[in-house]
């Protein structure tokens, strides 16, 4: 599954991701960075070409394995 | 749904097309300098560009919805601490200069200059304006800030056009300032 992912080190923290992303996953932690909650983002990409910083990148991850019972 | 933050796009370009009847009306946008300081000091963060800045609505608006952004990536360096803290003590500084030449007219040294710089080198007569209701000074500093409200506005539409529509965020100087405040608050909590 594709999840965006944010370069927070460069992150200016303008918030513009978490304005277009349609599903509300994304918030600015403390004005320092936008994070992500891998939990609600749907990796549209919407806020990677919004990013006016191009620090989003929307990548490939693996789903979290379940622990077997 | 739309709120009415939604909407301060309109408070910025009233505030650009109004120094251009009266250059006093410049004095208000010291409001956009003083609420985000004001807010990431009391611990909101980066409250004011993420939801409140009017000039970045305006470059959403102009670049995203009118289509006036190419939508390239901005060059990294512009990005990098050393620029946008490079920027921010050039701007500040350019800043202190605008005040000192305030003071020297508030204190009689320099008569009024009804110019407006931009780009910190091109002057613009700009004396069609009544300033005779108030002290030459007030004129002065009206006259300083609006040069430093139109020259950043200026840079935020050409990064605008050549970038996304609002790389301005990324090397703004009240940007930098709010993020270092908050960075430094974080720090200080934890």
């Amino acid at each position: 599954m594709r999840k965006a992912v944010v370069k927070q080190t460069e992150c200016v923290a303008c918030g513009v991701c978490a304005k277009t992303c349609p599903r509300r996953a994304i918030s600015i932690f403390h004005g320092i960075y936008a994070t992500v909650s891998e939990e609600l983002c749907i990796g549209c990409r919407k806020c990677e070409k919004a990013c006016p910083a191009s620090v989003i990148e929307v990548v490939q991850k693996e789903p979290a394995k379940r622990e077997a019972v | 749904m739309k709120k009415w933050n939604d909407y301060l796009w309109i408070f910025s370009a009233v505030y650009l097309i109004s120094g251009f009847f009266n250059i006093l009306f410049a004095w208000v946008g010291l409001i956009c300098f003083v609420t985000p300081l004001l807010l990431s000091i009391m611990g909101k963060g980066k409250i004011y560009c993420n939801s409140y800045c009017g000039r970045g609505q305006l470059f959403q608006l102009l670049g995203g919805r009118l289509g006036l952004s190419s939508n390239r990536s901005i060059p990294a360096f512009i990005r990098s601490r050393w620029f946008r803290y490079g920027f921010l003590a050039f701007f500040m500084t350019m800043f202190m200069i605008m005040l000192f030449s305030t003071f020297l007219v508030f204190n009689g040294t320099n008569s009024l200059k009804e110019v407006v710089t931009i780009l910190w080198t091109i002057k613009l007569p700009w004396n069609w304006t009544n300033t005779a209701m108030v002290p030459p000074w007030v004129a002065q500093f009206a006259f300083g800030f609006y040069s430093v409200m139109l020259t950043s506005t200026i840079l935020g539409l050409l990064t605008m056009f050549f970038f996304k529509p609002r790389s301005w965020c990324v090397y703004c100087p009240m940007g930098t300032m709010t993020q270092g405040i908050s960075v430094l608050r974080y720090r200080g909590k934890n």
